[in-house]
């Protein structure tokens, strides 16, 4: 304490916000635990400081505290949170000390220390229009005229992008996109200038392009005004693009903090070391395999995988021209209204190769979903068809119903992305994955017990859980229990809808691992379905690209890595920051409407005055580009 | 969008009055017989001779001789020019019957619906940011208490002790020296003395309900991200509650109108008979028993258009509140 009051003067040296010893405790039915344990870091005026660890590491708590926000349960029980706004620098605040809501953190928040949060949907009021949101937090700090507060906030929704700030002052959040909701929470943050901006997973819930963008604004917006960042994320690719320190946090200690340089080249804690490799990315060799941070349970060797079929066999699951639209809007009693229909899915068409995963990639929006749903006749299509072969007869998917469709189902299975909301609370892991061989009649209850112990060591769980219900599992060991059901019914495809996105690093390594294994052993074919290329490009073999419901490129995971042809593609690669500080990003690349607004392409990829259909290009090696049919091929290939 | 929006909903309210008024018909005549026939019977159980030509020439009267369907039609075509038929039991049109006791029901209803609102909108809101706290457990109890006791049990209890107490007169709403009097102070203050018995014992139930459904709703919001936000700007904790958990909360307690209107004009009918009180429920109880056609039907019918206009002031309300229900239309798959 004595050494903070030293000189300080305005430079870049002083640090807006310095934490040391800090505790957290939490007390939860009367047990009280430590999250945080002696936590210490700084924030350097004007800098970037990353904070990274896994979830539950109590990075996000150490966050709440500096507010002034934590939960009832949680309370400050050691070290402080030393303050030094930078207008007034002589004197120092210690936040920790400051009574919860009384008026000394008040005047803090939202005034000196801003905050933008992981979902911009849910952290702006659905009833209030923007433009009251951010008028509310300004008028709160600085009292003036609203005619004059309206003019700095349309100015500053300007400046975060909006295109008509007039206009985006009365929206309401539900209007916007998930980049413009992002870059209104900015707006809302910074409208009173402050010392230092807290974000905590600001762009885990964005798309990758218009993460590069909105990271882009964060770092514009800092050199403007002058403030710092703590920046809460578990990415360390954000992290080497962005941060000038980075505090490595792990079960609420630091393991290792310093300026960005020497995290990323001299990593001196085995933790982050872990924390790099189990993280996948695109340099990885064919066969190369993740680390899991923390090696999951052994589980049994299967001595002899399947035969692989042969190249030429027909493929197991041919997709061809599906169409499907979706109104929106109100329907009038006379047939009027203002409805739209939005294209969803758009001619797509692919085969999935027996004992391949395929894998699916593009932005939210783009249809993927939908396509899945399709294949697993939860939607019908307007048009197209799917047949299924699996070398002994051809099933026309869409043209199943009634006892057909029943049948069928089990052939069909699907691991979905939320490992909490897709198992029942109110069943035992036991009754979870007994239900679908009792659905189907699959061997009396003895029988159907032992098939349930076997894959529960088959996807690496203990056999002693079966009695529990989802509530008491992990994540990830959520996860495996939705894999083992996926495998109860010996499905030939598994649909995997964004498996790990809802999973931590650490954790995602050890199920991609497993579903890796479980297809090498059992010859399982996949459907794969993910907006993170990384992940896609460690799983599958083949990739489709899809955007705006169409399929834009599919190749072999290696030519779309090394030639992309496409310009969403090449978007999509472009903006993917990586863990590594000699390739950092080019934000200003990232394309100005987000990589799916299609007038940014090239003529060749959009429909032309002619309005002849795009059709798929061979480029060679299974590498097919939508394009005009009379685009020169030497041309798109780059 | 929204005038557009209000023309949609009335459209709706036009089949569904169609379908409510056949079913009300249907099931008033599904018992054997008719008034009539009831009332013969009554008075021959009686050891009165009832005279059976007059009967007969009331049942032609009133056209209970044509088939069902044409006195439907009959009976609609009716209220749509506001007429709600005749009771027999009375011998006068329906519509003084009712009129005559709705002043006083909607006085009863009213001050129990304020009552209401003004008692479990507090509690609500404590028992919500006071999770867990020996105040929350109390007023649950309490409320708990309200919502399992029978209303005609603590109907009695009230009136017992309201007599022991401050000589309160046992039942109705007023004292019975004032019975057939003109309104005046004296009346009034009468009235309001007797008033607050039935108002605690109907109110006790829904403010029950309500403090239940308010601190539910209000926890669910007080976990949202957006409140979190609002602090994160510097609210202060009350201003920043009732700006948005608390507006958000409202939704539930909007749509609730729907189903307040009717039961201002229906009273609640079996404390209004255990406190005999002068409202309508009474009525409407004795005219089902009796088989008084018209009475009961066009009553039920009165009830059910207040229903129908409840339910779209709550749409208009909500669609003006939340605008969500005003821009986003509905999703059609």
């Amino acid at each position: 304490m004595e050494a903070m009051r030293l000189p300080g003067l305005i430079d870049e040296s002083m640090d807006i916000l310095r934490i040391s010893d800090l505790r957290i405790g939490f007390t939860i039915h009367g047990l009280s635990r430590d999250v945080v344990k002696g936590a210490s870091l700084r924030v350097p005026a004007g800098k970037t400081v990353a904070l990274v660890g896994e979830s539950g590491s109590g990075k996000t708590v150490i966050s709440q505290a500096i507010m002034g926000l934590l939960p009832r349960a949680g309370s400050i029980t050691g070290g402080e949170i030393l303050f030094r706004d930078p207008l007034a620098p002589e004197t120092v605040v210690d936040i920790a000390t400051l009574p919860a809501e009384g008026e000394g953190i008040r005047a803090l928040r939202g005034g000196r220390i801003g905050m933008i949060f992981q979902e911009p949907m849910s952290s702006l009021s659905p009833v209030h229009t923007i433009g009251n949101q951010i008028e509310e937090a300004l008028l709160l700090h600085r009292p003036m005229p609203k005619a004059e507060a309206r003019e700095l906030i349309e100015a500053m929704l300007k400046r975060v992008g909006f295109k008509n700030p007039k206009r985006a002052f009365g929206l309401y959040s539900f209007e916007l996109s998930g980049g413009l909701r992002q870059r209104a929470m900015l707006a809302m943050a910074l409208i009173c200038q402050p010392a230092l901006l807290i974000a905590d997973e600001p762009t885990t819930a964005l798309d990758v392009t218009i993460q590069a963008q909105v990271l882009d604004l964060m770092r514009d917006l800092q050199a403007e005004m002058g403030m710092a960042i703590l920046l809460i994320t578990h990415d360390l690719g954000v992290v080497a693009n962005m941060a000038d320190e980075v505090v490595v946090i792990f079960h609420g200690e630091i393991m290792e903090r310093g300026p960005v340089e020497d995290i990323f080249r001299r990593p001196r804690h085995p933790y982050l070391k872990a924390l790099l490799d189990a993280s996948p990315h695109f340099d990885m060799q064919d066969g190369e395999r993740l680390v899991a941070l923390r090696e999951a349970r052994p589980r049994p060797v299967v001595a002899s995988p399947p035969p692989t079929p042969a190249a030429d066999a027909a493929p197991l699951l041919s997709v061809r021209g599906l169409h499907k639209t979706y109104v929106t809007g109100s329907r009038s009693f006379f047939g009027k209204g203002t409805q739209t229909s939005v294209k969803a899915v758009d001619n797509v068409g692919f085969d999935i190769r027996r004992g391949e995963c395929l894998g699916l990639v593009g932005e939210s929006g783009c249809g993927k979903t939908t396509v899945s749903k399709i294949v697993m006749r939860a939607v019908t299509p307007d048009s197209g068809e799917v047949i299924f072969d699996d070398g002994r007869e051809r099933v026309d998917v869409l043209g199943l119903d009634g006892e057909d469709l029943r049948r069928f189902r089990p052939r069909v299975q699907m691991i979905f992305q939320d490992p909490v909301s897709s198992l029942s609370p109110r069943m035992t892991v036991m009754n979870i994955l007994r239900e679908p061989l009792v659905i189907h009649g699959r061997g009396d209850p003895a029988e159907q017990n032992e098939r349930v112990r076997g894959l529960m060591q088959d996807v690496g769980l203990d056999i002693r859980f079966l009695n529990r219900y989802p509530h008491s599992f992990s994540g990830g060991q959520r996860q495996r229990i939705g894999i083992a059901r996926a495998l109860a019914l010996d499905p030939e495809l598994i649909i995997c809808d964004e498996p790990v996105s809802a999973l931590d690093v650490s954790v995602q390594a050890q199920i991609l691992n497993l579903l890796k294994d479980l297809q090498a052993e059992r010859g399982l074919t996949f459907l794969f379905i993910s907006h993170n290329l990384a992940v896609v490009n460690y799983m599958a073999d083949r990739i489709a690209v899809m955007a705006n419901g169409r399929i834009v490129e599919l190749a072999p995971r290696h030519a779309l890595f090394a030639r992309p042809a496409h310009p969403y593609t090449r978007a999509l690669l472009r903006s993917v920051p990586f863990a590594d500080l000699d390739r950092k990003l080019d934000f200003k690349l990232a394309a100005p409407g987000g990589a799916s607004d299609d007038s940014h392409w090239g003529a060749a990829f959009r429909v032309g005055p002619d309005e002849t259909a795009l059709t798929p290009l061979p480029l060679g090696d299974g590498h097919f580009v939508l394009a005009r049919p009379s685009a020169d091929i030497r041309e798109l290939v780059p | 969008m929204l005038i557009r929006y209000i023309l949609k909903r009335i459209l709706i309210m036009i089949p569904t009055l169609i379908v409510t008024s056949a079913l009300i018909f249907t099931v008033i005549n599904l018992p054997e017989g008719d008034y009539f026939e009831t009332l013969a019977a009554e008075m021959q159980a009686q050891g009165e001779k009832a005279d059976m030509s007059r009967i007969e020439f009331l049942k032609k009267e009133y056209g209970f001789d044509k088939p069902p369907v044409e006195r439907y039609v009959y009976w609609v075509a009716g209220l749509l020019q506001g007429d709600m038929g005749y009771s027999f039991e009375y011998q006068r049109p329906v519509r003084e019957i009712v009129g005559d006791r709705l002043l006083l029901t909607m006085m009863v209803s009213f001050a129990t619906i304020i009552f209401t609102w003004v008692v479990a909108f507090p509690i609500g809101i404590y028992s919500a940011t006071h999770q867990y706290s020996w105040g929350d457990y109390g007023l649950t109890f309490l409320g708990l208490v309200g919502l399992a006791v029978p209303h005609f049990l603590l109907a009695l209890v009230f009136m017992y002790f309201a007599n022991i107490w401050f000589g309160t007169s046992i039942g109705g709403l007023v004292d019975p020296a004032y019975l057939n009097q003109p309104m005046s102070w004296a009346k009034l203050k009468s009235v309001l003395e007797h008033l607050w018995i039935p108002v605690i014992i109907i109110g006790a139930g829904g403010t029950a309900g309500m403090i239940r459904a308010l601190r539910a709703n209000l926890l669910d919001e007080l976990q949202k991200q957006y409140y979190v936000t609002a602090r994160a700007k510097g609210l202060p904790p009350g201003k920043a509650l009732r700006k948005y958990p608390l507006r958000m909360s409202l939704n539930f307690f909007i749509s609730d109108i729907g189903d307040i209107l009717p039961s201002i004009v229906s009273g609640a009918e079996v404390v209004a008979i255990v406190l005999s009180l002068q409202t309508t429920g009474p009525l409407l109880i004795r005219a089902l028993q009796s088989q008084d056609m018209y009475l009961a039907g066009s009553f039920l019918m009165f009830l059910s258009f207040l229903t129908v206009i409840g339910v779209l002031i709550s749409d208009i309300a909500l669609a003006i509140l939340d605008p969500r229900i005003r821009l986003q239309g509905a999703a059609t798959k």
